[in-house]
């Protein structure tokens, strides 16, 4: 891993917006610190399931997610750091293959939430290839927002799962908070799918 | 109300006296010993699980073959323990029911992530086979195994222990329904002197 190149060109808050832009049946997943803050920047939405915690998750929630809904088109969008830390998932997921789950990193390279550390990632490990190397049919590193534009009109078709590593500049936006009340994401969430409480 | 007359089969199924009879005894007897291994799936059949998300041991074996074979199942083997619980929190919010089998030692794997079921509370059923806590060979399985009921508790988790084949099936209905009508995490011990001692000298 000789050359090094931590993160990336895109702005965070640019590449979310221009992800969620239009949105129609779009369900959304997102790992816990700056992309929920990202992902309530573009919009609170009903069909937005934001985690706080449970670091490594982002990922699996999003494969049941898309396994018990079949019909809609999953995003789960999350960091480096939160991806490392539920690396096996990429395995667990290539073996379910949904066809619609999507996975968007933003991938600056390093761990923004705690002081800004240098990832794995910022330190050459490619996401993209890890899923790749796992048997996912569609992988990218993107660079250019011309390839989120891509990515973004890929969300709705059947040829998942997808991952993109996007590498966006490390640097921390202003806080945008979602709802911190699991119980409440959980049961808009529900809702909006016609879901009942228990 | 009068004591019903005794029933005699109970006594010559017990005592057999041909060599026919002792067969069929020993049959009888393995299936009593033996029934809970299905009685896990048929449990979770009859609850409507439609996910079965496991890391395998052997005290599982039978489920997860009979989860295979369903075609209204997914079983869904994950790379460690953990995965299981944001899955199923996904199925959920998909509006689906799910279960997580799971050796004791895959307890440990998931103590942080259970504050996703605690903070979001969604129906968390865990099967967990139990090592390290009757007749263990591998005092490494130990540690695990004896703080895995209280790690569980710590972490808000129900638990009950079933060591006789008779307590599976009410047990895990037991479980299953006090989960998926309550939004809770409810987990089911399967002891080791109910599946058995490892046997690893041959």
């Amino acid at each position: 891993m000789a050359e090094v190149m931590a993160g990336g060109p895109l702005d965070r808050r640019d590449v979310v917006r221009r992800l969620l832009e239009g949105r129609k049946d779009l369900l959304v997943v997102t790992g816990l610190g700056s992309p929920s803050y990202d992902v309530m920047a573009a919009g609170d939405h009903d069909g937005n399931y934001y985690l706080w915690a449970a670091m490594g998750s982002a990922a699996t929630v999003g494969l049941g997610l898309a396994v018990a809904q079949p019909a809609r088109p999953v995003l789960v969008i999350t960091g480096d750091g939160e991806m490392l830390m539920g690396l096996g998932a990429l395995a667990t997921i290539a073996v379910q293959a949904p066809p619609n789950l999507t996975i968007a990193v933003l991938d600056n390279g390093h761990f923004g939430e705690t002081g800004m550390q240098l990832s794995h990632a910022g330190r050459g490990l490619g996401l993209d290839r890890v899923a790749q190397s796992c048997g996912f049919p569609w992988t990218a590193a993107i660079r250019e927002m011309g390839q989120v534009d891509d990515l973004r009109a890929r969300l709705g078709a059947r040829e998942g799962p997808r991952l993109a590593a996007i590498k966006v500049r490390p640097e921390n936006a202003p806080r945008v908070l979602p709802p911190r009340d699991g119980v409440f994401i959980k049961n808009r969430f529900r809702h909006a799918l016609g879901h009942a409480p228990i | 109300m009068g004591r019903p007359a005794a029933i005699p089969y109970n006594a010559s199924r017990r005592i057999p006296t041909t060599p026919e009879a002792m067969v069929a005894a020993e049959d009888l007897d393995h299936a009593a010993r033996e029934g809970w291994r299905t009685d896990l799936y048929r449990v979770l059949k009859q609850h409507d699980v439609r996910h079965i998300a496991y890391v395998p041991d052997a005290g599982h074996s039978e489920a997860l073959r009979l989860a295979e074979a369903d075609d209204a199942m997914r079983s869904v083997v994950l790379t460690t323990e953990e995965e299981g619980i944001g899955y199923l929190a996904g199925a959920w919010l998909g509006g689906q029911r799910g279960a997580l089998l799971l050796q004791s030692s895959g307890v440990g794997n998931c103590i942080n992530t259970l504050s996703l079921q605690t903070a979001t509370r969604f129906p968390l059923l865990m099967l967990v086979t139990m090592r390290g806590d009757w007749a263990e060979f591998n005092p490494w399985q130990v540690p695990m195994g004896q703080a895995t009921e209280a790690s569980l508790k710590l972490m808000g988790v129900q638990t009950w222990r079933a060591d006789r084949p008779e307590d599976v099936a009410p047990l895990v209905r037991g479980a299953a329904t006090m989960a998926f009508n309550g939004d809770a995490a409810c987990a089911v011990l399967l002891g080791q002197r109910l599946i058995g001692e490892k046997q690893w000298l041959k």
